[in-house]
């Protein structure tokens, strides 16, 4: 009998567990899947929670309901992995899985407390988040009574999980404060520490040329020191300074502590791998799968299941003694919505950068790349079904693991 | 890939001015590339973090992130913003001869 343990079962740990339990032979292998919350989030909805089109019912679901039946799940903290020889500890009763296939899928969070002045009293109060349910349902709380002002969205670095969805929340903010008859008293600023709204250059211009029409201010290259909570200001390593009356900010991400208490993760605790085969670049048998491993794409649960994809099959092939094939390519695809019932959707890779045109099928759609349509909003609001019946439950989505050209347009 | 022309020497970039290939790099190159970004002549500080970058690139295959120059370099990153002021780790590989810094995707 070998034994795959798999830690993390959010949407990476669960999509791999249900491939794999499909695929393998239950004879010869058993699975094990380690997790410290009972609850599953559907993190993308965490966006629509701040302006009341989404309420914590939509976004929750029990962890078990999407582990199949013949793969172990065990709640617990994972406190330690013992790479070396091939064991994890689990903080439950000290309990001790030995593994002879480790996968990671342990995520990454956010650390306000890494940024001075961001978690001090105004936490909660003139100081906000929605990268977590708890900060969402505060936020929806404090904007139906906010009367206006200046509104800041800051990110404290990249990378972040799901680059996009700053960029989402200014969006709805202009529509959600238009609706509500408040949008001349809202002054909307987006202080990102990237030299413009997006990180490559055609997408970056594309949506810098829409927040603009919708009168957002972008500012870039702002890499946040300090917030000084009294002042109500931010202020950057270089000094700038920007002055709000509601900061939202998208807080510092890390991988778990556990990789870093286990000696395997970077500076920011996200653990290296191979960017083609996901295998960590120490360990021959261990792989990292969705926002735990170092990669250069975007921390994206569309992201995660392509992995996953190219992941199962190469998987299959190591136990036969066959070499990893180089197959995953960064493949992200990510619906962006714009607000007043319209999205965006941008399709790329590592050598790719998003580019306008459609998809799934070239000339036809019904997804429209890098324009603001009403069918990307629908495909946007589709996604949580997508997500909770076929995406975690490991199935096969109607749309190619690796990134295709077809349909693009370089401008 | 377009090519240009820095102190003399004709190198390979890519289309957002980051040189392609580290080998074709050289002290004078940094140095005109750093008046391009608008920085005084290189100093000392300037050289020691540079240098860090360029080995750590040999090293790594890629230009370091912000966060790897502090914790590598021994420099704060204060102190780095006012050597390379906006956006300084991507200054930094830009005038290093090294490609775009991956951290931001
Ligand atoms: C606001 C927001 C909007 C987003 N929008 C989109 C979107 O539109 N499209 C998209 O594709 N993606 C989006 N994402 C990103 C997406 O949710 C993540 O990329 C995806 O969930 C990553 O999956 P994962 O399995 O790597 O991590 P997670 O799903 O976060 O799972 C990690 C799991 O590991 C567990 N864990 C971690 N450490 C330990 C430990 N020490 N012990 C025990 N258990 C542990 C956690 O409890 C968790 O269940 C969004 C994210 C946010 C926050």
């Amino acid at each position: 009998m070998k034994s795959l343990v798999i830690l993390g079962a959010g949407t990476a740990g669960t999509t791999v567990a249900n491939r794999l339990h499909a695929l393998l032979d239950s004879d010869q292998w058993r699975i094990t899947i380690v997790d410290q919350n009972e609850t599953h989030y559907y993190q993308p909805g965490f966006l629509f929670i701040p302006f009341g089109i989404y309420s914590k019912n939509d976004v929750v679901k029990p962890k078990r309901d999407f582990i199949p039946a013949g793969v172990e799940l065990i709640m617990s903290p994972i406190e330690h992995i013992d790479a070396e020889h091939n064991r994890v500890t689990l903080a439950k009763d000290r309990r001790i899985l030995a593994y002879d296939f480790l996968v990671i899928a342990t995520g990454c969070q956010t650390r306000p407390e890494q940024t001075p002045g961001l978690k001090d009293g105004a936490w909660g109060h003139t100081i906000h988040e929605f990268y977590t349910v708890d900060g969402a349902v505060a936020l929806a709380k404090h904007l139906r009574t906010w009367r206006g002002g200046r509104l800041v969205v800051n990110v404290v670095d990249n990378p972040i999980k799901c680059p996009v969805a700053p960029l989402e929340f200014l969006m709805l903010a202009d529509s959600y404060f238009t609706e509500h008859g408040l949008r001349d008293r809202v002054d909307i600023t987006y202080a990102t520490p990237l030299p413009g709204a997006f990180t490559k250059p055609i997408a970056s211009r594309h949506l810098g040329d829409i927040l603009e029409r919708k009168s957002i201010k972008v500012v870039p290259d702002f890499l946040i020191e300090r917030v000084d909570p009294d002042a109500r200001r931010i202020v950057s390593y270089d000094e700038q300074s920007l002055e709000y009356d509601l900061l939202i900010s998208v807080p510092l991400n890390m991988g778990d502590e556990v990789i870093a208490r286990s000696g395997l993760g970077d500076d920011l605790n996200y653990v290296p791998v191979d960017k083609h085969t996901l295998q960590s670049t120490k360990f021959s048998n261990i792989f990292v799968l969705g926002d735990a491993a170092s990669l250069p794409t975007s921390k994206a649960g569309s992201v995660a299941h392509f992995a996953v994809d190219c992941f199962a099959d190469n998987f299959l092939r190591l136990i036969d003694g066959l070499d990893l094939l180089p197959t995953f390519d960064g493949h992200a695809n990510c619906f962006i919505e714009s607000g007043f019932g319209k999205g965006l959707l941008i399709d790329f890779n590592y050598d790719v950068e998003p580019l306008p045109g459609h998809y799934p099928l070239p000339g036809i759609g019904p997804f429209s790349l890098l324009q603001e349509t009403e069918m990307n909003h629908w495909g946007k609001m589709m996604f949580r079904w997508m997500y909770w019946n076929l995406l975690l439950k490991g199935q096969e989505l109607p749309l190619p693991a690796r990134m295709t050209m077809a349909g693009k347009m370089y401008r | 890939m377009p090519t240009r022309t820095i102190a003399g020497k004709t190198v390979t970039v890519n289309d957002e001015g980051f040189m392609t290939n580290p080998a074709e790099w050289s002290k004078e190159i940094a140095a005109e590339l750093a008046t391009e970004e608008g920085l005084p002549a290189l100093s000392e500080a300037h050289w020691k973090v540079i240098d860090f970058c360029r080995q750590e690139a040999a090293a790594s295959g890629k230009a370091p992130t912000l966060r790897q120059i502090t914790t590598g370099a021994a420099v704060s990153t204060k102190d780095l913003f006012a050597l390379f002021p906006k956006g300084p780790a991507k200054k930094v590989a830009r005038i290093s001869g090294l490609g775009k810094p991956e951290g931001c995707v």
